[in-house]
């Protein structure tokens, strides 16, 4: 017994010994960050064989990777400041360029894998420096996932999507909804977004309509809490609309602009400080513009795509 | 059928003793340690990736298991020389051969049995809480017995795996024994690429080889449902009998082989 406990105390100062000697190497010789953001096999087929009998479990890593390496990506140019601002044409071939390759990799080596196709989808076509601005690759992705599981109406849901949100191309988000709702099964809301888009496209109700119809058939957690920030985003955008309205009155009134909300609460134009669908005050700018608190979750607000044109004749 | 019996029962006990069991631990240590990792890396996909992972480490430690054991199973009696004491004793050599790989077989079946509970267990504490609204758009649900499926085909291709360990093991070295399993696994897994190779050359000759080669070897692609089941893409009951009849009939060959090579065998 002695002699056991003898070896447990010897391994441990051993073991301790190593670590500060490890330690110690760390401190005179600091250990390089290599990236490990390459793609070094970027044959899907030759992928497929070389984990032949495993393709599922090296999809499962090359998803995890994928999504590492969006999210390093996007924290590491979030924690840039300024924010960069490449050349559209530029953005896709710089800080996200690997990015379709492992979620191609991905879908290849596991065509079933649905996640990977609809987060994947998301992840491309987000503006930069939130993703790539690659809603092209996006659809290639998704398109994709329809060729190996034709049944999938929300694949063409989310190709929908992307036209309408990443490109404000309503016609083909209206093309994409219709398409999905003649898939067996979809939805019968379809059919009318398909509609409501082609006609009034561009619209705050008919985007609302859109992520509440993504909120409702929304089956990951992710996308659910995605569709009710941007509720939320739309609900604070009709606030600003109806509080930049009482102040636009309050300054025609008194012919002063307000310096705060006080002196609207004070005039009876408000009930108390308005804040955001998060709960965050929202902010009286110069010249008497609302505008959102800097420190609100809801930033930033989406840019309102142009109302498409009226339809002539 | 006795003496059978007696080997197999042997046969296991001497696993056992072999500390083969241990393997468990780590497979519960690796399913466990990766439902906590997993969680905070994939994005809502922790069920589908610990069904991806417990699977293929099942197959994988079981393919472990079938190679090393089973190349033992006969070199390491022919070894020791204890085969001498064994055949002095009144039993046939077909009923050694046979007695050592139902005891592999044994064992196998306990770990992959084993493994199987394990992985259910796992997966049933990652569904706990979980809202029913998420779980009713998973592909398959968390406990889905179709798993079975996967897991009972993870099994006849590790027979396979053993009886061609065994085959080699009555007449070759422990070491070219595994060489030759494991070339022979690994060839099984793309043996349909043979039955295609006249697609990739014109010379007739080579092409026939390729098909003989691809009736020759064990399909061992077809065994492997995994990702099908994983996404609740039903695998019909015609197809696993069909498969499982195959694995019967292509074990009985090997074994039928190997007990003629054993018993013909020269120990002077």
């Amino acid at each position: 017994m002695k002699s056991i406990a003898a070896a447990v105390v010897a391994s441990l100062v051993l073991l301790g010994t190593a670590g500060l000697l490890q330690a110690q190497r760390e401190r005179a010789f600091p250990p390089t960050d290599t990236p490990d953001d390459e793609v070094l096999i970027a044959s899907p087929t030759a992928l497929r064989r070389m984990t032949v009998g495993f393709n599922a479990l090296a999809a499962d890593v090359y998803w995890i990777r994928a999504l590492q390496y969006y999210g390093g990506t996007k924290r590491r140019l979030a924690a840039r400041a300024p924010a960069p601002q490449p050349p559209h044409a530029l953005a896709g071939t710089s800080d996200y360029d690997r990015l379709y390759d492992l979620l191609n990799l991905t879908t290849s080596l596991d065509p079933l894998f649905d996640i990977a196709y609809r987060f994947g989808a998301v992840f491309l076509a987000e503006p930069y420096p939130l993703g790539p601005d690659r809603p092209d690759l996006a659809v290639k992705l998704l398109e994709k996932g329809m060729q190996a599981r034709p049944e999938r109406w929300q694949y063409l849901e989310d190709i929908g999507f992307v036209h309408y949100w990443y490109e404000r191309n309503y016609k083909a988000a209206a093309d994409a909804f219709a398409r999905a709702g003649d898939i067996s099964g979809a939805p019968n809301w379809l059919k009318p977004l398909a509609a409501t888009t082609l006609a009034q496209g561009g619209d705050r109700r008919t985007s609302r309509a859109m992520w509440l119809a993504i909120l409702q058939s929304a089956d990951v957690d992710w996308l659910r809490h995605q569709a009710e920030w941007r509720l939320q985003q739309f609900r604070a955008l009709d606030d600003i609309d109806v509080l930049q309205a009482r102040v636009d009155a309050y300054t025609k009134r008194t012919g002063t602009v307000p310096r705060d909300w006080q002196s609207l609460v004070a005039a009876g134009d408000l009930r108390r400080i308005p804040t955001d669908p998060t709960g965050v005050a929202y902010e009286l700018g110069p010249g008497g513009r609302v505008r959102l608190s800097s420190s609100s979750s809801l930033l930033p607000l989406p840019v309102e795509p142009q109302r498409l044109p009226a339809a002539t004749p | 059928m006795k003496s059978l019996a007696a080997i197999a029962v042997n046969g296991f006990r001497e696993s056992v003793r072999d500390k083969v069991l241990y393997n468990l631990v780590l497979f519960a240590i690796l399913l466990i340690g990766a439902s906590y990792l997993i969680g905070q890396l994939t994005a809502g996909q922790d069920i589908k990736i610990i069904k991806d992972l417990g699977l293929a480490a099942t197959s994988v430690f079981g393919l472990f298991i079938a190679v090393f054991i089973g190349i033992g199973l006969v070199a390491k009696e022919v070894e020791r020389r204890s085969v001498y004491s064994l055949l002095a004793k009144p039993i046939h050599r077909y009923q050694l051969v046979l007695g050592k790989y139902a005891g592999l077989v044994v064992t196998l079946t306990v770990n992959v049995a084993i493994m199987a509970l394990s992985l259910y267990l796992v997966l049933a504490y990652m569904r706990w809480g979980v809202d029913p609204m998420i779980e009713a758009s998973w592909d398959a649900r968390a406990l889905d017995p179709a798993l079975l499926q996967a897991i009972l085909l993870i099994l006849l291709e590790l027979m396979i795996v053993t009886a061609i360990a065994l085959f080699f093991s009555t007449f070759s070295s422990p070491i070219l024994s595994a060489a030759f399993t494991f070339g022979i696994t690994v060839a099984g897994h793309y043996a349909t690429d043979l039955r295609n190779f006249q697609d990739v050359v014109d010379a007739p000759i080579a092409q026939h080889v390729a098909r003989a080669v691809y009736w020759i070897l064990p399909n061992l692609a077809q065994f492997d449902i995994k990702s099908q089941v994983v996404h609740g893409h039903a695998v019909s009951a015609r197809y696993i009998g069909l498969v499982s009849a195959y694995a019967v009939v292509y074990i009985a060959m090997l074994l039928v082989i190997s007990t003629v090579v054993f018993s013909r065998r020269d120990f002077k």
